[in-house]
C-alpha cells in the first residue's frame, strides 16, 4: 500500500475497503492502542491492535494449516469473546466467510444453518457448543474441524477433529514460518467485492435465510455511520448482544475495525450491567427491551430508597421531563429552568447515568422494535443522546437514522448517508444504498423477490413519511390486516402500545378477518412480582401470579388505556381490544413461540393455543389448557392451568380534530 | 467414552463405633475411599451419614475403630489436622458469613494457606500483598469455575439458597482439598439447580482430581455420580459397592421402602 506513515488515513481511506486491510492498517497506525478487552478472572485483559493482528494471523495460518480454503465458511458460536471476533477476521483474511450462529440455539436449530451454509470449520466458545456440534456430527460428518476457546470439561474428549484455539494458533505460527508472505498475500488479495460475512435472519416464518454481505456492503455502511455521527477511534463499546445479530456485527465488529475504537467483552451474560458500569461505553446500542429492563430496575430500586431520596428523585425527574429533552436538543430554555436542571444533574441525573453505565455515553442507538415514548424520553431527559435507527440485516442495518436535534419517539428519522428510501403504492417501505445485500445464500428466487434488479429492497414494513420528512413505521406490511367490519388492524402497533407498560412483557394481538381485536398478555414477572410483594399478594410462580384477579385488574387498566389511545386514531379507532387473557406461561423461544430475537410468532401461537383462541372469540369466562413445555436441557413437561378471559371497556372512536 | 480408573486407597475407616451416652449412632462401620473416587454415603434420615462425615473430619471422636489417612492410622481425627491435610467440607445447613461478600467468603477458605503474619496483612504490605494477590487469583479461578462472577461482590445473605450452596462449595474448594466432603449439596434444590450442582461435582472431580465423599438423598443423583456407595441404616452398615449392586441389594430396598415386621 502506498500510504505515507504520517497521514495514512487521509490517503488510504479508499483503499481500506476490506477487513483484512483495515486490521493491517490499525496494527501499523495505532498498534499500541487498545483494540479489545475482556474481563477474565475479575480483571480486564486487553489486546492492542498489534496483538490482535498477531492473534488473527496465527489463527488464520492455523486454519490454513487445517486445510481452510478461500471461500470456505467458518461457523462462529458462542458469547461475545475476543477470540471469536478474531476468528471472524482470521476467516476474512483467508478469503473465507464467517457465519456466526445464535449461541443459545439447540443443536437441531443449528443443523439447518450449518447444512445450508456448507460449513466445514467452526470456532466455538466452550464445551456447551462443542457438545452440540458433536451431536450433529454423529448424524453426518460435514464438520471437518472444531476449534474451542475454553477447554473446561473436555479433558477426556479425544477426537482428531477437535482442538483448542491455542493449539491451532501454535500450529499456525509454525505454518507462518514455513510459508513466509502467505498471510500478507492472502489478506491483501481479498477485495471489496468479496463476501465478508453471512448472517442468518431468524425468520418469523419458514427457515432462516443466509444474508450474504460483501466487504463493500459492510465497510462502506459502517464508515458512513461513523461519518454521520462523528465517531472516532476513542470510542468504547460493550459487545454483549448475540454475535449472530447484524447489529452486533456492525457496532462491535465492523465499526470498530473501520474507526479503530475499543470493543469490550463482558465477563459473562449475567455480569453485563456491572461490566457496563465499569467500562462506561461512549457509544452504545441496545434493543428497546434492554432500555426497558434497566428503567424497570431503577424504578424498583427507587421504591426501596428512603423517603427523602424518593422525593428528590421525583422532583428532579419531573423537572427533567419538562426541560431535559429540550436542553439536549439545544432548544431555548429559561435560565432558571436551566439552573434547576444543573442542580438536578449534580444530585440525580449524573449519579443515575453512572448507575446505568451511561455516564460517558455520547451516542446511544435503539433499534429492532418500537420503543415506548416514556422510556425514550426518560433517557433523553437525563441527557443521554439516545436515538432510534431503522434497519435490516439485508441493508447492513442503516436505512434511517434520527439526526441530532430532530429526535421523535414515533418516527425513525431520515435516510442514512447514500441511502434512498421510497414508499410504494401498497404502503410498503423500500430502500436502496451501499449496504444492500449481495443475495440470500443459495436462494436466487427469494433474492429476486426481495431485491429488484436496480437494487431496491422491499422491507416488508408498512410505513409513511411524516410531514417533517421522517419515516414512520406502523407494522409489518403482511401483518396489517382488516377486521370483518373493514377497519385496519395493525397488530404490532397495538402490541407495542401495550408493551410500553412496565407490567406487560409480551403481547400477541389477533383480529385479522375477525369481528374484533383480542389479545394474549404475558406479564413481566419481575415488575408484577414486586408489585404483588408490596401488596402482600402471595404467589408460587408465573402461572399462579398470572391467574390472580388482582393482576387481571392491573392489566385491565393498561388495556383500557390503550383502548382510549386507539380511539383517538382516525384509522385504528375501531380496532380497540374487546377481550383479553393473561397467558399461563411465559412465551419462550425454546417452545418456538418467539424467534431468537424475541419477536412473537403470531400464527404459531394462534395454532398452539387453539382452545384459548376459541375462548377469546366466544363469551366463555374461563378455559382449561394443557401445554407442553420444553426445558433448557431438551426434555419436555406438561403445564396445565385454567385461564380466565375478560372483557375490556371500549371507547367511542373520536375523529381527529382538524 | 473413557474408562474411569480409581487410584489407591487414600482414606480408610475400620470398625468405627460412635455413641452419645446410650445412643449408638454408628456401629462397626468400615469402608475405604480411593484416590479420585466419588464415594457416596446414603441412608434414611438418622442413619448416621452426617455423623460419619463428622468422624472423618475429626469433629466427632469415635469410641472404637481407626481412621487411616495418607498411610497414618489414628484412633481419631483432629479437626485442624483434617483441614491441614487437605480435607474440606460443606454443611447440610449452610454455614457462611452472611454479611460478607461471595468473594470474601471464598477467601476465608484460603485461610490455612496464608503464611504471612497478621500485621503485614493488616497493612497490605510486602510479602503479604504479594501473597494476597496470589490467593485472590485462586479465588477468582474458583469464581470462574463455579460461574458465579455476577455475585462476586454480593453479600451472601442476599443470595438465593441454591447460590449460597454454590458459594459454600467454593469456599471448600478454596482450600484446594484432597478430599472434599459434601453433606447434602443438593438438598432443597430444583431440578435445574441439581443438574448444575451435579455438573460441578463431576467437574471438580475431573478437573482437579479431587476425591469426593458425598451424602445425598436424591437417589438419581447418587446413582449417576457415584463410583461406589455405602448404605447406612440406624448406625449399621447395610451394603457397600457400585451403584448397580447397591440398587438391587434386598436389605437396602427394605430399609428404604420398609418391610412388614
Amino acid at each position: 500500500m502506498s500510504s505515507s506513515p504520517d497521514r495514512p488515513e487521509a490517503n488510504s481511506e479508499a483503499q481500506l475497503d476490506t477487513f483484512p486491510k483495515l486490521l493491517l492498517n490499525h496494527a501499523r497506525v495505532r498498534g499500541d492502542k487498545i483494540a479489545m478487552r475482556e474481563k477474565d478472572l475479575g480483571i480486564w485483559q486487553a489486546w492492542t491492535w498489534r496483538e490482535v493482528l498477531d492473534e488473527v494471523r496465527a489463527m488464520a495460518c492455523g486454519l490454513a494449516a487445517l486445510g481452510f480454503q478461500r471461500g470456505d465458511k467458518l461457523a462462529i458460536i458462542g458469547d461475545n469473546r475476543p477470540r471469536l471476533y478474531m476468528g471472524m477476521t482470521a476467516a476474512q483474511c483467508l478469503g473465507g466467510v464467517p457465519v456466526p450462529l445464535y449461541q443459545d440455539s439447540v443443536a437441531q436449530e443449528m443443523k439447518f444453518v450449518l447444512d445450508n451454509a456448507e460449513v466445514h470449520y467452526a470456532i466455538v466458545e466452550d464445551q456447551e457448543q462443542v457438545d452440540k456440534l458433536l451431536e450433529l456430527r454423529e448424524e453426518d460428518s460435514s464438520i471437518r474441524h472444531i476449534l474451542f476457546g475454553d477447554p473446561r470439561g473436555m479433558r477426556h474428549y479425544d477426537f482428531p477433529f477437535l482442538s483448542s484455539i491455542e493449539k491451532a494458533q501454535a500450529a499456525g505460527r509454525e505454518f507462518d514460518k514455513a510459508n513466509p508472505g502467505f498471510f500478507e498475500q492472502s489478506a491483501n488479495s481479498v477485495t471489496g467485492a468479496d463476501i465478508a460475512i453471512m448472517l442468518y435472519t431468524s425468520g418469523t416464518t419458514g427457515n432462516p435465510k443466509g444474508v450474504v454481505l460483501t466487504n463493500d456492503n459492510v465497510v462502506i455502511t459502517a464508515r458512513n455511520g461513523i461519518i454521520r455521527e462523528n465517531l472516532t477511534d476513542q470510542e468504547e463499546v460493550l459487545a454483549y448482544l448475540p454475535m449472530a445479530w447484524v447489529g452486533d456485527n456492525l457496532f462491535s465488529y465492523a465499526q470498530s475495525l473501520v474507526a479503530g475504537f475499543t470493543v469490550n467483552c463482558p465477563e459473562s451474560g449475567a455480569t453485563v450491567l456491572t461490566d457496563l458500569r465499569e467500562i462506561g461505553p461512549t457509544y452504545y446500542f441496545a434493543p428497546p427491551r434492554i432500555y426497558e429492563n434497566m428503567l424497570t430496575q431503577v424504578m424498583i430500586r427507587m421504591e426501596d430508597a428512603s423517603r427523602i431520596k424518593q422525593r428528590m428523585f421525583h422532583y428532579f425527574m419531573q423537572h427533567a421531563q419538562r426541560v431535559g429533552t429540550r436542553i439536549l436538543d439545544k432548544k431555548p430554555v429559561k435560565l432558571s429552568e436551566k439552573l434547576i436542571y444543573k442542580i438536578g444533574d449534580f444530585m440525580v441525573y449524573g449519579p443515575l447515568r453512572n448507575v446505568l453505565g451511561m455516564g460517558r455515553t455520547r451516542l446511544a442507538y435503539t433499534a429492532g422494535e418500537a420503543i415506548g415514548p416514556e422510556i425514550f424520553d426518560f433517557y433523553r431527559s437525563l441527557g443521554i443522546n439516545i436515538k432510534q435507527l431503522y434497519g435490516q440485516t439485508e441493508g447492513m442495518v442503516f436505512v434511517c437514522v434520527q439526526p441530532d436535534g430532530e429526535v421523535y419517539a414515533d418516527t425513525v428519522g431520515t435516510p442514512a448517508i447514500d441511502v434512498e428510501v421510497k414508499i410504494d403504492d401498497s404502503g410498503e417501505v423500500l430502500y436502496r444504498g451501499p449496504g444492500v445485500f449481495h443475495s440470500y445464500y443459495k436462494a436466487p428466487e427469494e433474492t429476486s423477490k426481495t431485491k429488484t434488479e436496480d437494487g431496491w429492497v422491499f422491507t416488508g414494513d408498512a410505513g409513511y413519511f411524516a410531514e417533517n420528512g421522517h419515516l414512520k413505521i406502523i407494522d409489518r406490511a403482511k401483518d396489517v390486516g382488516k377486521l370483518t367490519d373493514g377497519t385496519m388492524f395493525a397488530p404490532k402497533y397495538i402490541e407495542n402500545k401495550l408493551k410500553f407498560f412496565t407490567f406487560v412483557k409480551e403481547v400477541v394481538a389477533f383480529g385479522d378477518q375477525r369481528d374484533y381485536t383480542a389479545i394474549f398478555v404475558n406479564i413481566d414477572l419481575e415488575a408484577v412480582g414486586n408489585w404483588a410483594e408490596r401488596r402482600n399478594i402471595a404467589y408460587s410462580g408465573y402461572t399462579d401470579l398470572a391467574g390472580q384477579d388482582d393482576v387481571y385488574d392491573l392489566v385491565q387498566e393498561c388495556v383500557e388505556k390503550v383502548n382510549e389511545d386507539l380511539s383517538h386514531d382516525p384509522r385504528l379507532g375501531n380496532s380497540q381490544i374487546r377481550r383479553y387473557l393473561i397467558l399461563h406461561k411465559e412465551l419462550d423461544a425454546d417452545d418456538g413461540e418467539l424467534t431468537r430475537t424475541r419477536k412473537v410468532r403470531r400464527n404459531f401461537i394462534a395454532e398452539r393455543y387453539g382452545e384459548l383462541m376459541d375462548a377469546l372469540y366466544s363469551d366463555k369466562p374461563e378455559c382449561h389448557v394443557e401445554t407442553q413445555v420444553k426445558f433448557e436441557d431438551g426434555r419436555t413437561g406438561m403445564l396445565a392451568a385454567d385461564v380466565k378471559i375478560r372483557d375490556a371497556r371500549q371507547y367511542t372512536p373520536v375523529a381527529k380534530a382538524s | 467414552m473413557y474408562e474411569r480408573t480409581l487410584g489407591d486407597v487414600v482414606l480408610e475407616v475400620r470398625n468405627i463405633s460412635l455413641s452419645f451416652g446410650a445412643m449408638r449412632v454408628l456401629n462397626d462401620i468400615s469402608f475405604d475411599v480411593r484416590q479420585g473416587e466419588i464415594r457416596s454415603i446414603i441412608g434414611p434420615n438418622g442413619a448416621g451419614k452426617s455423623s460419619m462425615l463428622n468422624v472423618i473430619n475429626g469433629f466427632y471422636h469415635p469410641q472404637e475403630g481407626t481412621i487411616t489417612y495418607r498411610g497414618e492410622t489414628r484412633h481419631e481425627m483432629k479437626v485442624h489436622k483434617a483441614a491441614e491435610q487437605g480435607i474440606a467440607r460443606t454443611f447440610q445447613n449452610i454455614a457462611l458469613f452472611k454479611g460478607m461478600s461471595t468473594l470474601d467468603n471464598i477467601m476465608t477458605g484460603r485461610n490455612l494457606k496464608i503464611k504471612s503474619n497478621i500485621l503485614l496483612q493488616a497493612i497490605y504490605w510486602g510479602k503479604a500483598q504479594k501473597e494476597e494477590i496470589e490467593h485472590r487469583k485462586k479465588v477468582e479461578e474458583i469464581i470462574d469455575f463455579l460461574e458465579i462472577q455476577a455475585i462476586r461482590k454480593t453479600p451472601v445473605g442476599r443470595l438465593p439458597y441454591g447460590m449460597q450452596k454454590r458459594v459454600e462449595l467454593g469456599r471448600a474448594l478454596a482450600a484446594e482439598p484432597e478430599i472434599l466432603l459434601l453433606d447434602e449439596p443438593m438438598a432443597g434444590m430444583n431440578v435445574e439447580e441439581k443438574e448444575d450442582m451435579s455438573r460441578f461435582v463431576l467437574d471438580i472431580n475431573d478437573e482437579f482430581g479431587t476425591t469426593i465423599i458425598l451424602i445425598e438423598h436424591d437417589m438419581g443423583v447418587v446413582m449417576d455420580l457415584s463410583d461406589r456407595v455405602v448404605v447406612l441404616d440406624y448406625g449399621l452398615q447395610l451394603a457397600d459397592g457400585p451403584p448397580d449392586e447397591v440398587r438391587s441389594n434386598q436389605a437396602v430396598i427394605d430399609a428404604y421402602l420398609g418391610v412388614p415386621h
